[in-house]
């Protein structure tokens, strides 16, 4: 199994095409911090326009830990497209090659193979993040300093205290990680049905757009539907930034408003990556491999 | 003749009474405000609560800068402080820091436990945001225990202070301040936050009243600021 996981990660990481995630990553970040480098004050100002008319805010509140804030809210939408690029390919891209068939000559078992194949899919998707983490965490934190955290909800305001955000940071990406897995299950789980990559990648990407759709609109018949889809829970990472107050208001450090929310969600998709895995082992394992 | 000479007598003691009274008062005022020209800047250190439902804020460690006449800058540890607008920066002595106003008696009350005569100022600049203050004067101290002002700009605010080893220089050890707190709401393109939040959390932020409450711990009373504090 490890030499099985060795091959192919290896084969993974010889793809120029496994670079373009970190290259898209890398320059979407950097613009994104050089655009607050230089105009963030401005941003920090249209966004918190309302808030304004009736306080006054004083301090570096575009510090790194706010930055990677916006970061991540703005790339965790569309970092599942790029883990569609290679957990979409894991075996459609043998078929293409023709070496799908070859592999399955050797004296291995179709479990070990297909769990293989998905644990190297897991650990480029968990590689991804790392990356992620340290450009949008560490370098926003060495750019813009540190201090405590504000951030604007849709009707209330948290101000979160620069020795209690560090750990919370690590739990969303822990989350993250999570939600990510479950794209590249998704996209492994289509890699059964072709035997050409683009079908599979494309199929991952739509899929994760009309749920991202269904996830977002606030219509009645789809919020019968919304706490069962997975896009659903992708964005709950962002609980763990609530923070619990006291019968005045005041922050309690080191809790998490909703972590009842955080929970759920860690469940569901546990059982998405569970379904999308248990149904590839079906479907490999009966599988009549024929290129 | 002799009943138009009465009521005549009773208007006339009645209007030199009202006048005696506002000289009382503004007397009061001038010696209130005597007290609190000693004090010329001032450093303090303190803690602040930030008490609004929509806000949840820690705690924090504050450090407040003061200098004559209306200097004001509250620095917290962390780096981020939120303030309502206008309001806290106003202190008793920048409201009282000129004579251009009109003093008007308006009783005495119980606050506290503490014997206070009510006073209301009108500022007689037109330009001035403050429309009125009411404050409650503690005679016996020479210290101001509540001020109520309402303003053009800011609407109306409430300031409750208490006094312990400062009073002599008329700074309180605590200050509440109290303020009505407009709607906040932000567009969710704004936020990123497209999920609904539930109607216990939306009924707990339609509190409309808000509170900021500083502790002082202790003052360095005119030792000399530099301006750039306040720039900053």
């Amino acid at each position: 199994m490890w030499t099985l996981l060795q091959i192919e990660l290896y084969k993974i990481f010889r793809r120029p095409r496994t670079y373009i995630a970190f290259a898209a990553i890398t320059s979407l970040i950097a613009i994104v911090q050089l655009g607050l480098k230089v105009d963030g004050k401005e941003y920090a100002d249209f966004v918190m326009a309302d808030f304004k008319n009736s306080f006054s805010i004083d301090g570096n509140t575009l510090n790194g830990y706010f930055v990677c804030y916006i970061l991540l809210q703005l790339l965790l939408v569309h970092v599942p497209l790029l883990i569609a690029l290679i957990a979409a390919d894991m075996i459609s891209g043998e078929a293409n090659g023709g070496t799908l068939r070859f592999l399955l000559t050797k004296p291995v078992s179709r479990f070990n193979f297909i769990m293989a194949k998905f644990l190297a899919a897991t650990i480029y998707t968990i590689a991804l993040l790392i990356w992620l983490a340290i450009l949008a965490l560490f370098v926003s934190m060495f750019i813009f300093g540190t201090g405590d955290m504000l951030l604007l909800k849709n009707s209330y305001v948290v101000q979160l205290q620069q020795d209690d955000i560090f750990w919370r940071y690590f739990g969303a990406f822990g989350f993250a990680a999570l939600a990510m897995t479950t794209v590249a299950a998704l996209g492994f789980f289509l890699s059964q049905f072709a035997e050409n990559s683009i079908g599979p990648i494309v199929a991952t990407m739509s899929v994760i757009i009309f749920f991202t759709i269904l996830s977002t609109m606030s219509i009645p018949l789809f919020n019968l539907v919304k706490p069962y889809l997975f896009t659903t829970h992708m964005v709950s990472w962002k609980e763990f930034f609530d923070i619990k107050v006291d019968e005045n208001n005041a922050t309690i450090k080191g809790t998490i408003e909703h972590p009842e929310r955080i929970v759920r969600s860690v469940t569901i998709l546990a059982v998405h990556i569970f379904l999308f895995v248990g149904a590839s082992l079906y479907v490999f394992k009966k599988k009549d491999v024929l290129s | 003749m002799n009943r138009v000479i009465k009521i005549f007598s009773v208007v006339i003691s009645l209007f030199f009474t009202t006048i005696i009274h506002a000289q009382d008062v503004a007397a009061l005022v001038q010696k209130v405000k005597v007290k609190l020209d000693v004090v010329k800047d001032y450093v303090a250190d303190g803690t602040m609560k930030t008490d609004v439902s929509f806000i949840k804020a820690p705690v924090g460690q504050v450090k407040i800068y003061y200098k004559k006449p209306n200097q004001f800058k509250l620095k917290r540890d962390g780096g981020i402080s939120i303030l309502p607008k206008g309001g806290v920066t106003v202190n008793m002595s920048s409201i009282v820091s000129t004579n251009d106003f009109d003093v008007i008696p308006a009783g005495e009350e119980m606050l506290n436990g503490i014997k206070t005569k009510k006073v209301k100022l009108l500022p007689r600049n037109e330009n001035s945001d403050v429309v009125i203050t009411t404050m409650y004067i503690d005679e016996a101290n020479l210290v101001i225990c509540k001020a109520i002002t309402t303003t053009k700009e800011n609407g109306t605010y409430e300031i409750e202070m208490s006094y312990g080893k400062y009073s002599n220089y008329g700074l309180p050890d605590k200050v509440v301040f109290g303020f009505n707190t407009k709607d906040y709401k932000m567009p969710k393109g704004v936020t990123l936050e497209f999920d609904d939040e539930d109607k216990a959390t939306r009924d707990k932020m339609k509190n409309k009243k808000g509170k900021v409450e500083i502790i002082y711990k202790n003052y360095s009373i005119n030792k000399g600021i530099d301006d750039a504090i306040f720039k900053k």
